[in-house]
């Protein structure tokens, strides 16, 4: 495997949305990096006819009723959001009013 | 009696209260001082719940002197963990209480509803002292990725207490608790147990339901017991085990009630008579403490006294378990936490630009170290490109780490032995700077996760003076079993003089910090 470079870093923290300082960026590349080398000795594994196993201890799906269940309420299930309005979370624009037009 | 209390195992607690020797309240308000005196010291607790638990306890004492007035029947139909006191690992929710799992992420967040093992908890009667310290999102070996603060092992409070549910593990070895709750998703409770001297028990994939709990590795995480005894151990895993409506993943198959009354005494040891115990000869790897393989060559050389049949055998997938984990599980992790936005709860950076800024802010800043690199690797795993290489080849390794285990027990064999943690605990620091360095800390615990099964460290000696666990994997659903195997050894070796060893900075806690 070829190493990660700063740029592929980078474009990682952008898809797992983490903003990150040049020092953290610079720490995680070393450290990807040293974990990935680790990955690697999978490749020696010889896999070609063994299937994918999600979990392994397979258990058989349960199926219930559906009907309503009692659950929390507006406020109880709101009660920890930084900012609310009424019975709804606050959130900023998603829209700009030019992308909106 | 009292000082006495803390040193009570549950089952002696409840017998205790049942017969009216003491109350629930006496032994709440011993350990609830214990703790104001030494936890300064100790860091085992982020949560207390101080003055409702005195209330429950009064009340548990209340039902029991109400019982006793109709008989021994009476005393005995009563829960089973009536009035004793236990510790939550702090990604259980439980109502009206804070959860942070170790993360500044949830900073300030306050339980809307219990988990479901929180409410099995509350049903068997156990009173819930508070919750435990733990690293981040239960990821890290050690407890020093805790976003709050520094749990120490009570046995040197120079070293770690293993992890990630190191404050779970300390609060049962310093006497603070009988029982806690921790997580187990690669070693988390059995390598800590381990460290800290005391019994852990991952149990099967799905035996304990994960509804409310905060998640880490979906396909890898499972709940279970700390505690000072088998018996304790097996106590707590039957209040909490069981299907669940609301956890897909949890086993319908009825929980064993042989859980409830384990051999114990000379029962338990006569029964390791003809058990079949395999040696896998991979747990003996090259950077292995000299001292843990020497304690735990001896708990098998007592076994096998005792009439057991030891083969060595081989696990040949083993040492690709550890790199499997963490591609599995940091894949897993990434996706998972991906809900902390700061939108809907937890630490929010919304606010002054866009909405891309905000989950920017919020998630560089909310998460520590270890956990940004977990969601990292995990999202590089995951990208496109690289999923067959990275995750659907982990997903097919845990295929052939299954089919090594399924060989053993289609081979007989009752459980596999092995050493629980390469290495005793280590001191603060040693492995922070190094993240291979501090997951290979959990190279024995990795492929019992990665397979679903059951497994347990239980103390077998220490190594200069620190406790080294012994790890016993077995089949699906062989929790009985197993508990019955640790309660075996445990009566074996009952007159060992490392067993009457206390923790050897206990009596340094109550000083200055």
């Amino acid at each position: 495997m070829s190493k990660l470079t700063r740029a592929e870093v980078e474009k990682v923290a952008a898809l797992a949305r983490l903003g990150l300082t040049n020092e953290e960026i610079e720490a995680l590349q070393v450290d990807l990096n040293l974990i990935l080398e680790q990955w690697s000795r999978l490749a020696e594994v010889d896999t070609s006819s063994v299937p994918a196993s999600a979990q392994t201890i397979v258990q058989a799906m349960p199926l219930r009723e559906d009907t309503p269940q009692p659950s929390l309420s507006a406020d109880e299930a709101l009660q920890n959001a930084p900012a609310r309005n009424g019975a709804y979370v606050k959130v900023q624009a998603i829209l700009s009013e030019e992308a909106d037009g | 009696m009292s000082a006495e209390f803390r040193r009570a195992t549950a089952a002696q607690l409840r017998a205790g209260y049942g017969s009216g020797t003491f109350t629930s309240l006496e032994v709440v308000d011993e350990l609830l001082g214990a703790i104001a005196q030494e936890d300064a010291a100790l860091g085992a607790w982020l949560h207390l719940r101080t003055d409702e638990v005195r209330g429950e306890a009064q009340r548990a004492d209340d039902a029991y002197a109400a019982a006793r007035a109709n008989g021994a029947d009476a005393v005995h139909a009563l829960a089973p963990l009536l009035g004793v006191p236990v510790a939550l690992k702090d990604l259980v929710n439980m109502r009206g209480t804070p959860t942070t799992a170790g993360s500044k992420m949830l900073e300030g967040y306050v339980s809307p509803y219990d988990a479901t093992i929180t409410s099995k908890l509350k049903a068997a009667g156990a009173l819930i002292l508070g919750k435990t310290n733990m690293d981040e999102f239960a990821m890290g070996s050690s407890t020093e990725f805790s976003a709050y603060r520094r749990t120490v092992n009570p046995w040197d409070r120079e070293r770690v207490p293993g992890g990630s549910s190191g404050g779970s593990a300390s609060a049962v070895a310093a006497f603070h608790a009988p029982l806690s709750i921790g997580s187990d998703t690669g070693g988390s409770i059995r390598q800590p147990a381990s460290l800290t001297g005391i019994t852990g028990m991952k149990p099967t994939y799905g035996r304990v339901s994960r509804y409310g709990i905060v998640a880490f590795a979906s396909s890898l995480d499972q709940i279970g017991p700390f505690a000072r005894s088998a018996q304790d151990a097996a106590l707590m895993l039957h209040a909490i085990a069981g299907s669940d409506p609301r956890d897909a993943t949890s086993s319908a198959l009825p929980v064993d009630s042989a859980l409830l009354t384990l051999p114990q005494g000379d029962q338990a040891a006569i029964a390791i008579k003809g058990k079949r115990f395999a040696l896998p000869k991979e747990y003996f790897v090259a950077g292995m403490e000299p001292g843990v393989e020497a304690a735990v060559r001896a708990a098998v050389a007592a076994l096998q006294s005792a009439g057991a049949v030891i083969d060595e055998v081989s696990l040949p997938t083993t040492e690709h378990a550890l790199a499997t984990y963490y591609i599995v599980a940091p894949a897993e992790a990434s996706a998972n936490l991906a809900r902390y936005d700061g939108i809907r709860f937890g630490a929010s950076k919304h606010g002054g630009g866009d909405l891309l800024g905000g989950y920017l802010s919020t998630r560089g800043r909310g998460f520590g170290p270890e956990v940004r690199r977990r969601i990292m690797l995990g999202t590089y795993a995951l990208s496109a490109g690289f999923y067959d290489a990275y995750y659907l080849k982990a997903q097919k390794v845990r295929t052939l780490i299954a089919r090594d285990f399924d060989r053993i027990w289609s081979a007989g064999y009752d459980a596999i032995v092995a050493p629980a943690s390469p290495s005793v605990a280590w001191k603060f620091g040693a492995k922070l700077s190094d993240p291979v360095a501090m997951y290979l800390a959990d190279a024995c615990t990795i492929p019992t996760n990665m397979a679903g099964l059951p497994g347990l460290s239980t103390p077998c000696g220490l190594s200069d003076g620190l406790p080294v666990g012994l790890q016993l994997i077995g089949a699906p659903w062989s929790e009985a079993a197993l508990l019955s195997i640790a309660a075996g050894y445990e009566a074996l070796t009952v007159d060992a003089p490392w067993r009457a060893v206390e923790p050897t900075d206990l009596a340094t806690l109550g000083g200055a910090a």
